[in-house]
């Protein structure tokens, strides 16, 4: 009971998500397999976003320059790619994912000893990263390994299965689950995981009982530094090249983070909400395609369901705050 | 024996200046802003001149307004991210319907979707409770869809920017911009807003301490309710000055300017928690900025090194203020 207690936002928000496919599946019958491979293609730099965002806001901080880390990252792995041979691929991946690790280390240093709020320090990284991904490249370009692009494209046969079941699970949701499961599982049966809750929703009781604040906040902002990476990977594997201007990433972080029942005040809620969060929206956005509405209108349409969204989830909290 | 004199007096000196800093939080930001300046003056003898200060305050106007905005919801712990959306709705209405003459009907428009996105974000952060940072972006998203809508209108239509505000952005009168008749007003209202009405006292008592504030009567939705629709307007008229100074209406007009704007307030002493700060600072800070992106472009650096500059400053600038103004 408990459990279900616990889970009950995400349990929500999977029949949110499930009656999305059958309302998707009258409008447009032939919606399947392909359109849900496309669907989890364009989802996967948001779902790494939004990951990002969730470590550092159950931290009980903010990372307003998640999209600038992105770009950044994506740019250098396109630049480093560039001209080099396939075998390199996997160096520039792997050094790609230290650079994360360290820009994330830099942003958690600088909340640190400077001080100053959390929103005040990623608002002005947001303008460093920015700069630095400019200085990389200035313009969109580059190239990614093959391999690479092969990697969230199609689907993966696996010997023994009906193709009916392997054409529902596209390689991009098995690279998403993979990379997200290798950082999120370890992280949350270790007590470094319980630190990063623990400082979320208190940080002076936590001080209290013996969890180091200041390291734990710098890990929180490292790990988001990761997962921005792994987002500035995945925006260099679809489109085959790098771009120094960060993407729509900020409002929709924060928007599917909230929508995935992760409180802004910090030590609550969990990843998969807000994962799920990402494919409800990316769902509502080509739901509107199909109902041929305006793309410019598909705009307003989001935003206000997005708006109408947080709006009863924080009278929703409301309520169970006060009962 | 003079020795022991000067250890005696040297810590009270230190901390005799950080006292005048911290009662006087200004003083400090213009010590920055003359150095700037100085720092300007030699890297190009003879930039600062009358022409150029006129320049600069241009410039500086708007973004003085819109972090206005950010400095009064700040106060009561909140943001207000919708502004550059707001101001670039007005700029986009007024350029388009103040062709046929009709300047008061366009201004009448504009201030339209204003006060209807500044209501959604009172509506929103006062009496559903969502966090303003999300509230404010959502609401922003909403306007940039009909933004796009109306692009097709203005493309189809044209624009041109009606005269007086072109005046009123660009003109200068005898070496003096135009834009104080409204900066002036403006600046005016805010600073007695802060200090001598109530209302003004009511968005530090909000922001210092919510619980206290609700316990001694205040009605929280109704404060934040009027204090978003009062950023509403402040944005519609940053958007007004804005585009009489660019005269080109564009969805990016001025997106760019918004956290900027959020960092004048910042630097300018404003806590981003509430309760802390004023509009004195954010002018200083907005000035700052202003000079600072000047400094910068005259490096000749290229744009990325400039926006890492820029950030790092902001940075280090909030985090020296901190420590300087820390209550020791």
């Amino acid at each position: 009971m408990s459990l279900l207690r616990r889970q009950a936002w995400v349990v929500g928000l999977l029949v949110l998500l499930a009656a999305l496919f059958v309302f998707t599946r009258i409008i447009q019958p032939d919606y399947g397999a392909d359109g849900f491979g496309s669907l989890v293609r364009a989802a996967l730099p948001f779902a790494f976003a939004v990951a990002a965002q969730t470590v550092v806001v159950i931290a009980g901080g903010i990372d307003l320059s998640i999209a600038s880390m992105m770009a950044l990252t994506s740019v250098t792995a396109a630049t480093l790619m560039d001209g080099a041979g396939e075998p390199f691929g996997i160096v520039a991946v792997a050094a790609v994912l230290l650079l994360g690790l360290v820009l994330g280390a830099v942003n958690g240093i600088l909340v640190v000893v400077s001080r100053v709020p959390d929103i005040v320090v990623t608002l002005a990284m947001l303008f460093v990263w920015q700069g630095a991904a400019l200085l990389v490249r200035d313009a969109p370009g580059g190239a990614a390994s093959e391999w690479l692009k092969e990697l969230i494209v199609g689907t993966l046969a696996v010997p023994g299965v009906p193709a009916t079941i392997t054409d529902w699970v596209p390689k991009a949701l098995i690279l998403l689950v993979v990379m997200l499961a290798v950082v999120w599982i370890p992280l949350t049966r270790s007590r470094l995981g319980l630190s990063i809750y623990a400082i979320g929703s208190s940080s002076l009781a936590a001080f209290r009982s013996g969890v180091g604040v200041a390291r734990t906040r710098i890990i929180a902002y490292s790990i988001a530094g990761l997962f921005a990476s792994m987002g500035g990977l995945v925006l260099t594997m679809s489109t085959g090249q790098g771009a120094p201007i960060p993407g729509p990433y900020l409002l929709a972080s924060v928007a599917a983070v909230v929508l995935g029942g992760v409180a802004l005040t910090g030590g609550k809620g969990g990843l998969l909400g807000p994962i799920i969060a990402v494919f409800v929206l990316r769902l509502v956005r080509s739901d509107l395609t199909f109902l041929a509405v305006d793309p410019n209108v598909t705009t307003i349409v989001e935003g206000t369901i997005m708006v109408i969204v947080v709006m009863l989830g924080a009278l929703l909290a409301m309520r169970s705050r006060q009962s | 024996m003079t020795d022991v004199a000067e250890r005696a007096a040297s810590p009270g000196l230190g901390r005799r200046i950080r006292r005048v800093f911290s009662d006087r939080p200004v003083i400090p930001l213009l010590i920055l802003l003359a150095i700037l300046m100085v720092a300007l003056e030699i890297l190009r003898p003879g930039i600062v001149n009358e022409r150029w200060i006129a320049n600069t305050v241009k410039f500086a106007i708007p973004l003085a307004i819109l972090a206005g905005c950010q400095t009064l919801t700040m106060l009561t712990g909140g943001i207000d991210l919708s502004v550059g959306t707001v101001a670039t709705l007005a700029a986009f209405v007024v350029s388009t319907q103040g062709m046929d003459g009709g300047l008061a009907w366009a201004l009448l428009l504009s201030v339209v979707p204003a006060i209807l996105i500044g209501l959604a974000n009172g509506i929103g952060v006062g009496v559903f409770r969502v966090h303003p940072l999300i509230m404010t972006l959502g609401t922003s998203l909403i306007g940039v869809g009909f933004l796009q809508v109306y692009q097709r209108t203005v493309i189809a239509t044209g624009t041109k920017v009606p005269d007086p505000i072109a005046w009123i952005g660009t003109g200068l009168s005898g070496g003096i911009p135009n834009s104080l008749i409204v900066f002036v007003p403006v600046a005016a209202f805010i600073l007695f807003l802060q200090n001598r009405m109530g209302f003004g006292r009511l968005l530090y008592a909000v922001g210092d301490n919510e619980r206290a504030a609700r316990l001694s009567g205040v009605i929280y939705w109704k404060v934040i309710l009027a204090l978003y629709v009062l950023s509403g307007v402040l944005a519609w008229i940053a958007g007004l000055v804005f585009i009489g100074l660019i005269k080109a209406p564009s969805l990016s007009l001025v997106e760019p300017r918004v956290l900027p704007a959020v960092a004048a307030a910042v630097i300018g002493g404003t806590s981003i928690f509430g309760g802390r700060g004023g509009y004195t600072g954010t002018i200083v800070g907005a000035v700052i900025l202003t000079v600072l992106t000047t400094l910068l472009t005259v490096l000749q650096m290229p744009e990325g090194a400039r926006q890492m500059l820029f950030g790092l400053i902001v940075l280090a600038v909030t985090a020296a203020y901190i420590r300087i103004t820390a209550d020791s």
